[in-house]
């Protein structure tokens, strides 16, 4: 599936726009990890915890709990939400 | 005052080519200094609006450059150079807590804030490096750095864990392990400070600890138990290169040495000044004398403005292993001067005379090329300094 992913990112990716598999959200964060190594610590703490400013949308809707299942079509979109000085 | 052993100062070390490290909040700049230490050329930023909260070379090689970094926006992350320092890379497994399922009561394991304060092992154990997170944890890796694992029993031990305390417990960034300290003559003896947490030793490369808080002091007023370490915050922990029995310590309590195989620390900062005080964060030693050190007071009464007292700012020289202090602040402002050093930012390097660096949580480095007689600003205008190393290149 597409996964579009955030500017503080792209240092990983080195390119917007990306594809990765999984079932699931734990599964496609496992997968751009094995794509993109260390992409997922930076997003996921080591319980499992959606860091703080990261936000990602499943077509369009927020999804909050890695067991969130996913279609083979599905568009992700990693956000980074900013704040602060 | 126990007897230390004295150390020779005839021998002259001249000024190689140094690097000034300073990590900021918002990148890490570099500043080169000629033989002289006179002219210095800043170079940066890198990792640009990264929080870097630590930078150093391993002395070892010269060449592994290790930068902790976090953004305020992701996890943290740590970078090393690929080939010989032009280029940097995110390393693949970053200090982390082991996972831990939730208990019935809904509480998890804990997680990496930022990795705070790094420490190259000793010189026998070549890409051996040791790590300090916040919230406390103790790190190693065996690869200069590309992978690391928590280190020893306490980072899961219900006591260490009880003196750690909770993030409600350390400074206000989060509480902090720091001042890894490894003995060059073992390196299965090490010293390690938490704030809070007080200090603690290994001399059987982790497999144990002992808590050393004798003699330390507690915030007076509230009941505090000396004897517990959660209480004690030890804010820089140093050995003498001269002489690794003697060890200083810069507290949120004071100023103290001990000299081992005592277990006592003596609080030698209740020589300074009474309107300056002994509290502070850096702390820095002579590289050849055990008898000297420098500290940077700041003003730790009522609210804890944690600048310099009065707006006076100076480093403190003592050249008696803490029996008296000197103010050394030529060419610093004498006024309006509200400066904060923190732990990390004040170093020195192994030249005769000594240069010792600081950097402001202003975005000011200052430097003395005589030992503290005399100080220059060297750079201004970078965003809050975090750390300050000097690498001899």
């Amino acid at each position: 599936m597409n996964v579009l992913i955030p500017d503080a990112l792209l240092s990983y990716t080195q390119k917007r726009r990306t594809q990765a598999q999984g079932a699931t959200l734990a599964e496609l964060l496992a997968d751009l990890d094995h794509q993109y190594s260390g992409i997922r610590f930076r997003m996921v703490d080591e319980q499992d915890r959606i860091r703080r400013h990261i936000r990602i949308f499943v077509n369009g809707e927020q999804v909050h709990a890695l067991t969130h299942a996913l279609g083979a079509n599905d568009d992700v979109v990693i956000v980074q939400a900013l704040s602060g000085g | 005052m126990p007897t230390t052993r004295k150390t020779s100062t005839k021998r002259k070390f001249a000024a190689g080519k140094l690097a000034l490290l300073v990590a900021t909040r918002k990148g890490l700049w570099l500043l080169r200094g000629d033989h002289t230490r006179r002219a210095w050329k800043i170079n940066g930023p890198h990792f640009l609006g990264q929080i870097i909260n630590h930078a150093v070379l391993d002395p070892r090689d010269k060449r592994t450059l290790l930068v902790s970094a976090s953004t305020g926006h992701l996890g943290p992350t740590m970078f090393r150079p690929t080939d010989a320092g032009r280029t940097f890379k995110e390393v693949p497994k970053p200090p982390a807590f082991p996972k831990v399922e939730a208990n019935e009561k809904g509480d998890q394991g804990r997680s990496v804030g930022h990795t705070f304060w790094l420490t190259p092992a000793h010189a026998n154990e070549p890409n051996v490096w040791y790590a300090g997170t916040s919230p406390q944890g103790l790190f190693r890796s065996e690869d200069g750095g590309e992978t690391w694992a928590p280190f020893s029993m306490i980072n899961d031990d219900p006591q260490y864990r009880q003196w750690m305390g909770t993030i409600q417990d350390g400074t206000p960034d989060g509480p902090k392990l720091h001042s890894i300290i490894v003995d060059p003559r073992d390196p299965k003896h090490m010293y390690f400070g938490m704030s809070g947490g007080g200090v603690h030793e290994t001399r059987d490369g982790g497999v144990s600890w002992k808590v050393m808080i004798d003699g330390m002091d507690v915030v007076e007023g509230f009941g505090f138990d000396p004897k517990q370490p959660t209480f004690h915050d030890p804010h820089c922990l140093r050995m003498c290169p001269s002489n690794p029995d003697r060890i200083y310590q810069q507290n949120h309590c004071g100023i103290y040495r001990i000299d081992r195989p005592s277990d006592t620390w003596v609080r030698i900062g209740k020589s300074m000044s009474k309107k300056v005080g002994d509290i502070g964060f850096p702390l820095v030693l002579h590289p050849r004398n055990d008898n000297t050190a420098w500290v940077f007071p700041m003003d730790g009464t009522q609210v804890w403005p944690r600048v310099s007292p009065d707006g006076k700012p100076a480093v403190y020289v003592t050249r008696n292993g803490g029996n008296t202090w000197q103010k050394q602040n030529t060419g610093m402002p004498k006024s309006q001067g509200w400066w904060t050093v923190k732990r990390q930012a004040m170093c020195g390097d192994a030249c005769d005379p000594v240069g010792l660096y600081f950097g402001t949580s202003s975005g000011e480095v200052w430097m003395s090329r005589d030992e503290g007689k005399k100080w220059a600003c060297i750079a201004r205008h970078l965003p809050e300094i975090y750390a300050v190393e000097v690498a001899a290149l």
